[in-house]
């Protein structure tokens, strides 16, 4: 079929390939190119590049026009989003190992539970896990995100890594248990090496997906002294109709800097991983 | 010999799972009964759930205009975006599945919209690309195009934010990839052998053998999207007439900005009630098209 191709094909398909490209991306360079355009230039032209570009934009988006300025914002995202990706592949690692490698009564129906809330839609339970964790005082702090990454409450995470445990081979445990290692010793130091592309997928997906977050942080987070990039971009934008939108699109585009970075430092364990774990459901 | 060295460690199993059988009890299950039972209840935050049977359900049912009207929405909404995601995905895999050069650097623009696109950010941006005096109707208009009203006519406004989500097709797209390299060279051997045409090659071998992964995007993205919030809140606020009312700004609006927990609690039951339908459903007819490894 490959060989088949006729060259003419071949080129139609580049162009394809191409074109879509340039439209993928072209939103993106219009946003890096805004950030340093006056706002008439913005909504007047379509070149991408600046005319007579400004450059005040990101140092004035930085320190903000009220009491916060950007780099609360974007610390508080840290602070919120890093703990969370650290406990979810914590908790990911032993719950997909405890799956993979065990036998113990009950286990298929757990694991059937599992993946039935895979598909559990999130907003049927918000609610009451809101109530929750309002009883608990947690409201306005970071324990939302927190905590349900402590106790394994991704289950896309814990399935992904059951799947790729199941995928090395049950010899390199079974040589561990000749040598006398405990289980935890044999996921630590045989198991876990192996598993790299796997938990670089697991950080960079909760990562993007926590740190884009908007709704469970505009319910859970209230003082702007503790917002996240999501809700100081978008207090930002409402509070400034006749705002210099070169600040918004300099912002934009410094909140979407840290998931593109960490994207492509990963990239390649990531769609490796992406390979071998999504394709086994 | 295998067996017995595993039946002494059967209950450390537990230990390892321990974690998420807590977490399941605690933010799961417990939540899920909760709901169903606010939603029976009028419960207003303050004060306890007071039970009130099946009210809330009548009033969403026969006096909420807006439900209806948000339920047209929703229904759209992941008509228009979900096939259109899937179907671009798969035929740029299947382009992007011949010998191409670059096809790295292509996979990769391709994904890059895929980790931004559920962000506040891409939202904003979106609003200033498609605002009237953007640069979408800047472009149009150097063609010749009268300018469009992207985001401020009731007709168009969920099709400009369906394109934020069609945007996203890289993370659907790179699953078919996989998926297109695990089909055995030797079937498309065969089939050459018994002459069969191209057409017929990609509709007998390629499809079938990518239908398991259709059915899991398709599953995926149908929850995903009738569950959809950021793009319809932050560029549109779900107006122009509540054209772009999705399903979770009205539970947003009826749980957090009014704080009527318990007849938000039902709007979820309902929606859940929904997507369960249109998954099994979906389900139940894939067995007349999806077909696994062995039946091929």
């Amino acid at each position: 079929m490959i060989k088949k191709t006729t060259p003419v094909s071949k080129i139609i398909s580049y162009i394809f390939l191409i074109v879509l490209a340039y439209i993928m991306i072209y939103p993106l360079l219009w946003m890096i190119g805004a950030a340093f355009k006056t706002n008439e230039e913005m909504f007047g032209t379509i070149g991408l590049l600046p005319k007579n570009p400004v450059f005040g934009a990101f140092a004035a988006g930085w320190t903000g026009t009220g009491q916060y300025g950007f780099s609360t914002f974007l610390y508080n995202t840290f602070l919120m989003v890093i703990p969370t990706v650290i406990f979810t592949v914590i908790s990911a690692t032993l719950v997909g190992y405890g799956f993979a490698r065990f036998n113990f009564p009950l286990k298929k129906l757990l694991f059937f539970i599992m993946i039935a809330t895979l598909m559990l839609p999130a907003t049927v339970i918000i609610i009451p896990r809101y109530i929750f964790f309002k009883k608990l005082g947690w409201l306005d702090t970071y324990l939302p995100f927190i905590v349900p990454a402590m106790l394994g409450s991704f289950p896309f995470f814990n399935f992904m890594m059951v799947q790729f445990f199941r995928g090395l081979p049950i010899e390199i445990d079974e040589s561990g248990k000749l040598d006398g290692c405990n289980s935890f010793v044999i996921l630590k130091d045989l198991l876990l090496p192996l598993c790299k592309s796997a938990i670089f997928s697991v950080i960079v997906f909760q990562f993007v997906w926590t740190w884009n977050d908007f709704f469970n942080v505009l319910i859970y987070i209230s003082s702007v002294a503790k917002y996240p990039v999501a809700l100081g971009l978008r207090m930002t934008m409402d509070i400034s109709t006749e705002f210099d939108w070169n600040q918004i699109m300099a912002m934009s585009l410094i909140s979407i800097l840290p998931p593109v970075i960490l994207f492509f430092a990963a990239q390649k364990y990531f769609v490796e991983g992406i390979a071998t774990t999504g394709m086994k459901t | 010999m295998l067996k017995r060295s595993y039946k002494n460690y059967t209950y450390i199993g537990y230990l390892y799972i321990l974690p998420w059988i807590i977490g399941f009890l605690l933010l799961q299950l417990v939540p899920l009964v909760n709901s169903l039972w606010y939603s029976f209840t009028q419960f207003q935050l303050l004060g306890d759930p007071k039970f009130l049977g099946l009210a809330n359900y009548k009033k969403i049912f026969t006096a909420d205009a807006t439900f209806l009207q948000s339920l047209k929405v929703t229904f759209y909404y992941v008509l228009i975006a979900v096939p259109l995601k899937i179907g671009f995905a798969l035929l740029v895999a299947i382009i992007l599945n011949q010998k191409i050069k670059g096809i790295n650097l292509f996979r990769t623009l391709y994904y890059i919209p895929s980790i931004l696109g559920g962000s506040v950010a891409i939202s904003v941006l979106w609003k200033y690309l498609f605002m009237n005096q953007g640069v979408v109707n800047n472009i149009i208009g150097v063609i010749g195009i009268p300018a469009i009203d992207w985001l401020g006519s009731p007709e168009l406004a969920l099709g400009t934010i369906s394109l934020v989500t069609v945007w996203q097709f890289g993370s659907s797209m790179l699953l078919f990839l996989a998926g297109l390299k695990q089909i055995p060279v030797s079937l498309y051997e065969a089939a050459r052998i018994d002459g069969a045409g191209r057409m017929r090659i990609f509709f007998q071998i390629t499809i079938p053998a990518l239908s398991p992964i259709v059915l899991f995007n398709l599953i995926m993205q149908m929850i995903n999207a009738f569950q959809d919030f950021t793009g319809a809140f932050v560029i549109t606020q779900g107006g122009p007439l509540k054209s772009t009312y999705l399903y979770g700004l009205m539970l947003y609006d009826q749980g957090f900005k009014f704080f009527k927990m318990g007849y938000a609690s039902a709007l979820s039951w309902i929606l859940f009630a929904i997507i369960l339908f249109f998954t099994s459903l979906t389900f139940r007819s894939s067995e007349s098209w999806v077909h696994y490894g062995d039946s091929i």
